[in-house]
């Protein structure tokens, strides 16, 4: 750490040096004489531009700005599940050990604890070749997660020399690599990597395999490939963290990166309170066992929030890197998005759309470029999937961070205002919402759930699109004047969505449905529908069918067929028959 | 420290700048000596080697480049605390006005606080009873929570939030102290006054701590009178062990004079002429509220807002909204039918009811109840437009229904007197009878069980 300038000038997170500088672009260093982290942002002959990552007030003038030599880093190593960072990594409960309830600046802690013993078992040999990626030791990082210890990207060579194994902290030595030039690298169980740099991997896939969250609406109508993009857009209170929530809850990626990029305290805590809480359907141990969290609330200084960001993505693809599925919940995207325009307002950039700068598209674009199922160096194949909500200003989806969003991601899940008003739950608006993924996963559904769950999915589509147009008919002259079979729409669009895609996240039963309970549901709804179409067809009226008790029953399937005992679906084919049956009997 | 500095080199609106200064830290308060007998206090918002941008809490209009002195105070803005300001009245810099003289302090704090550890938080689940049906059925107030009033111009958002102080049972079984802060910027004497005498008759005001900025005072020092008000409130909670409830009015004056101040910077503004950092600005105010898991206390808010044009996509209510966690919407329609309270139940919300109702805190029916009312009354829009085109009478048996229990609800369950405080359980009956005019399989959102319990009962 050596000291390469000195404060000229402060404005609230932007420092500027004075004069020609030896410090790098991107570099990190330490400013004024608490030593607060930036990150030098812009270099010129005349000016050095840093963006503080903590408070700056009671800064003077003529601080020391140190230099560090590195890029803004993470690191990498067990540790980092099970526990909740700030934007720069880092740990929150030693920085509240330190200074309290409250966050107090310059405090210094490291990103992972670096005095902790990890049981290792290695799994390289000395005169082993080894690549970048190559995974040479394992290391029970929590109850459901094997982490596994790599050689650095960059590095490659023979083996020369490999500790016992045993116990060893992050910081100690397990395998000396040789590189050709002969020279030798400690690798330890922890590593180091820029933030801003995608890890590198061999290949990218195309992703056929759906990332299954149980939420209704999303599996079934708009699905997500395991490493996809999704964005959830919608105005205040219509459901972005909730649905972040669920998704983090009950999806079956295998880890899960929460990044709350400007958004409230309480709902951090929230999820540490829960998620502690909250058994793991798949493995049985609590949820915070596969989950790390990175919080950078509202209140909490605004450029960490821009490198919150990256922080997550870069955790993240160090897990996939091991071979797993990693899914990030990002909210909100656009706190992060604003972020760069205040910091761009600071150093007087032209700003194009409201304010935003015009790099904002490119930044968007790189960031969900790292979400993706890939084949690591390893061979070994992971997937980072992104799922960003957005925060639209005044709930109007033109807005730049919207609109710039929907270019890049590939499923879109439109949440609406009207929807949240009457409480219709989860908000998102089938006729607002799309995923390009239905096509790639197709074969999967096919094979996985059931023959016909995509042309299944297409009718129940179709059907509520029917509603929709009928429903600016009904708006202007009521419902009484349509013949029987578009009431039948009205109405099987209504089984579909009270009983199908409105879901109670706070019912213990309908929180997260698997995949083969959404596709008999779906089913049994296409199978009413057939036979009140046969009823209307020899001339029974609607209001008839509505007589019979069978349409609130299958609305209420959802509550009355508990998860575990999907052998009870079967019944409602019988109720329907039966139904039929009655209709014919006492009407023929 | 005490070196003082003669004149000023400009002067722009509330902002001063001063150059030839040494050892100046940035966001530090200044004091300013005018014509050597007006003091003014600055903040430094901008700092280049000797340079510094001041922003003035008070009117420039007097001051020229020679008749100021100006100090260093070495530190940001401080606010001195003791349990002695409950019962006290400060101005929008948190100066006693009440000719009670100076407080004898235990601490002073910075009033720009720390952002509290998402750790060390204890996440918000108990209810606060107002008495109130619309809130407390369908947008619970829990303790610990930011929930702002949007309103407009003329409607009754004072009395609403005067109700709600008087008649919040902050009590638990353990007596706990409660304590209120009130916050008034750029509001008219009369809404002050309103909300004093409200104090007075309630027996409170020895629990009440005030600071004023009044409509004719200094606009910007409006921009610290949250500050400190919530500096205090985090004291008296967190320091003393009290639960505190505060009420900030009216927003959007803040707002408008960060407004003025970033225009007066020559910032880029992004919506309406707000600055960008609007969000970020008003969460290091809301996100001052809440519990801490190893304190007794709480700080609980209540902002009030004025939609300008009563438009909730306006940047002040949408920010706000993105940050707090729910609102109470008032509305003009309401209103305009005589209902008191005039709450719009739909746009409104308790993003933290959930946890805090239902069996053991409120009632088992409690939140079925809720989501059935909203999606009732929700129809209940439809029913009307469509009663519009084609005339009430023509409307099915069941839009019929919808129109009448709509009424009622406005009308008995919405609607109460300014001094009514209803049970919880008052509340849900009312709710059930009102829901009694619907055909049961109209009630989707209501558990089957909770239904046979409930639906026939008092038929
Ligand atoms: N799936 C759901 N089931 C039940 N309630 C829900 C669901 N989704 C949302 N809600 C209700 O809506 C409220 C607001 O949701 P949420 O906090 O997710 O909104 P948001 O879109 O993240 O808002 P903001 O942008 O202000 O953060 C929740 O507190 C909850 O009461
Ligand atoms: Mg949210």
């Amino acid at each position: 750490m050596k000291e390469l300038g000195k404060v000229y000038g402060i404005n609230g997170p932007v420092v500027y040096v004075k004069g020609r500088t030896l410090f790098q672009m991107a570099e990190k260093v330490f400013v004024g004489r608490q030593k607060l982290i930036g990150e030098v942002i812009s270099l010129n002959s005349k000016m050095t531009t840093i963006q503080v990552y903590e408070e700056t007030s009671g800064m003077k003038p003529g601080e020391p700005v140190y230099s560090t030599g590195y890029p803004m880093s993470v690191i990498l190593g067990p540790g980092i599940l099970n526990n909740i960072f700030d934007g720069i990594e880092r740990p929150l409960k030693d920085i509240e050990k330190i200074s309290g309830d409250f966050i107090k600046k310059g405090v210094e802690v490291t990103p992972l604890n670096t005095e902790k013993k990890w049981q290792v078992h290695l799994l390289v040999a000395v005169g082993q070749e080894v690549l970048g990626g190559t995974i040479i030791a394992e290391v029970p990082e929590t109850k459901t997660i094997m982490h596994k210890a790599m050689v650095p990207p960059n590095v490659e060579g023979t083996v020369i020399e490999i500790a016992n194994d045993g116990e060893y902290t992050i910081e100690e030595t397990i395998v000396k690599i040789q590189q050709l030039d002969l020279s030798i690298i400690d690798v330890k169980l922890a590593q180091e990597w820029p933030i801003r740099i995608p890890r590198p991997v061999s290949k990218r896939y195309e992703s056929t395999i759906p990332l299954v969250t149980g939420q209704r609406v999303v599996d079934t109508l708009f699905p997500i490939a395991k490493g996809g993009t999704a964005a959830i857009p919608g105005g205040f209170g219509t459901g972005k963290t909730m649905m972040q929530h669920q998704i983090a809850k009950y999806s079956d990626a295998d880890i899960i990166i929460y990044i709350g990029c400007g958004e409230r305290g309480n709902e951090m805590t929230e999820v540490l309170e829960d998620f502690s809480k909250l058994e793991d359907p798949k493995s049985g141990n609590s949820l915070m066992e596969r989950t790390a969290l990175i919080a950078n609330t509202s209140n909490m200084p605004v450029a960490a929030r821009e490198a919150s960001i990256y922080t997550g993505v870069t955790l993240a693809e160090y897990y996939r890197d091991m071979g797993y599925d990693v899914a990030i919940m990002a909210d909100s995207t656009s706190r992060w998005a604003e972020a760069l325009r205040e910091l761009s307002g600071r150093l007087e950039e032209m700003p194009a759309e409201e304010g935003f700068p015009a790099y904002l598209a490119s930044r968007i674009a790189s960031f969900y470029e790292r979400a993706g199922l890939m084949q690591n160096l390893n061979e070994t194949e992971g997937s980072v999937s992104i799922i960003g909500a957005v925060s639209p200003q005044g709930g109007d989806f033109s807005e730049p961070v919207t609109q710039q969003t929907k270019r890049f991601v590939r499923c879109f899940w439109g949440l609406d205002k009207a929807l949240a008003y009457e409480r219709h739950y989860p908000a998102i608006h089938w006729l607002k919402s799309y995923s390009e993924y239905v096509g790639d996963l197709a074969a999967w559904y096919r094979d996985n759930v059931s023959p016909d769950f995509v042309s299944n999915r297409s009718q129940l589509m179709e059907i509520l699109h029917q509603e929709s147009a009928l429903m600016e008919v009904v708006k202007l002259i009521g419902n009484d004047v349509l013949p029987d079979d578009q009431k039948l729409t009205i109405e099987i669009a209504r089984v579909i969505r009270l009983g199908f895609l409105q879901q109670n996240a706070f019912h213990a039963d309908d929180t997260a449905v698997p995949l083969d309970k959404q596709a008999k549901m779906m089913a049994i709804i296409l199978y009413l529908r057939e036979k009140c179409r046969s009823l209307i067809a020899i001339g029974m009226p609607m209001s008839l069918l509505l007589n019979e008790d069978i349409f609130p029953k299958i609305i209420s399937i959802k509550y009355d067929v508990p998860n575990d005992k999907l052998e009870l679906l079967d019944n409602y084919y019988e109720q329907i028959d039966l139904f039929y049956n009655k209709i014919m009997e006492k009407n023929a | 420290m005490a070196i003082e500095y003669l004149g000023l080199d400009s002067i722009n609106g509330p902002l001063v700048v001063l150059e030839g200064i040494q050892d100046a830290a940035y966001d530090d308060i200044v004091e300013f000596v005018v014509e050597r007998e007006e003091h003014k206090l600055g903040r430094i918002i901008e700092m280049y080697e000797n340079k510094a941008v001041i922003q003035v809490f008070e009117s420039t209009a007097n001051m020229s480049l020679d008749n100021t002195h100006t100090k260093l105070t070495g530190h940001a803005m401080e606010l001195p605390l003791a349990p002695e300001i409950l019962g006290r009245t400060f101005d929008g810099i948190g100066r006693p006005i009440d000719g009670l003289g100076e407080i004898n302090y235990v601490v002073k704090r910075d009033v720009n606080g720390l952002p509290m550890n998402p750790v060390s938080r204890e996440y918000p689940r108990n209810f606060i009873q107002t008495g109130v049906s619309a809130i407390d059925a369908l947008t619970t107030l829990i303790r610990g929570q930011k929930l702002p009033i949007f309103s407009g111009d003329g409607l009754p958002h004072d009395q609403l939030a005067a109700q709600i102080v008087r008649q919040a049972s902050l009590k638990t079984e353990e007596e706990e102290e409660f304590g209120i802060v009130f916050a008034a910027m750029g509001v008219k004497h009369d809404v002050a006054d309103y909300f004093k005498r409200t104090f007075e008759e309630s027996g409170v005001l020895d629990h009440v701590t005030m600071f004023l900025n009044l409509a004719d005072d200094p606009v910007v020092e409006r921009l610290i009178t949250p500050k400190v008000a919530l500096t205090a409130a985090e004291y008296l909670a967190f320091d003393l062990g009290m639960h505190i409830l505060v009420v900030m009015t009216d927003m959007t004056s803040y707002c408008e004079a960060l407004r003025e101040v970033s225009a007066s910077k020559q910032e880029i503004p992004s919506r309406k002429g707000y600055p960008g950092y609007l969000y970020s600005d008003l969460a290091s105010l809301y996100e001052r509220a809440g519990i801490l898991a190893d304190k007794p206390g709480s700080v609980t808010q209540i902002p009030i807002l004025t939609m300008p044009n009563d438009d909730i996509t306006h940047p002040i209510p949408d920010l706000t909204g993105y940050i707090t966690e729910g609102q109470i919407v008032l509305d003009r329609s309401l209103e305009g039918k005589s209902i008191y309270p005039p709450i719009n139940v739909l746009p409104s919300l308790s993003r933290l009811m959930k946890d805090g109702i239902g069996k053991g805190f409120t009632r088992e029916d409690h939140q079925d109840v809720a989501n059935q009312l909203f999606a009732s009354y929700s129809r209940v829009t439809d029913a009307r437009s469509l009663a519009s085109v084609i005339g009430e009478d023509e409307l099915s048996d069941i839009d019929k229904k919808y129109i009448e229990f709509g009424n009622k609800f406005e009308r008995e369950f919405i609607g109460q007197e300014k001094d009514e405080s209803r049970s919880i359980e008052e509340t849900l009956e009312k709710a059930w009878e009102l829901l009694r005019i619907l055909p049961r399989h109209e009630l989707d959102r209501i558990d089957t069980e909770l239904l046979n319990q409930y639906y026939k009962v008092g038929r």
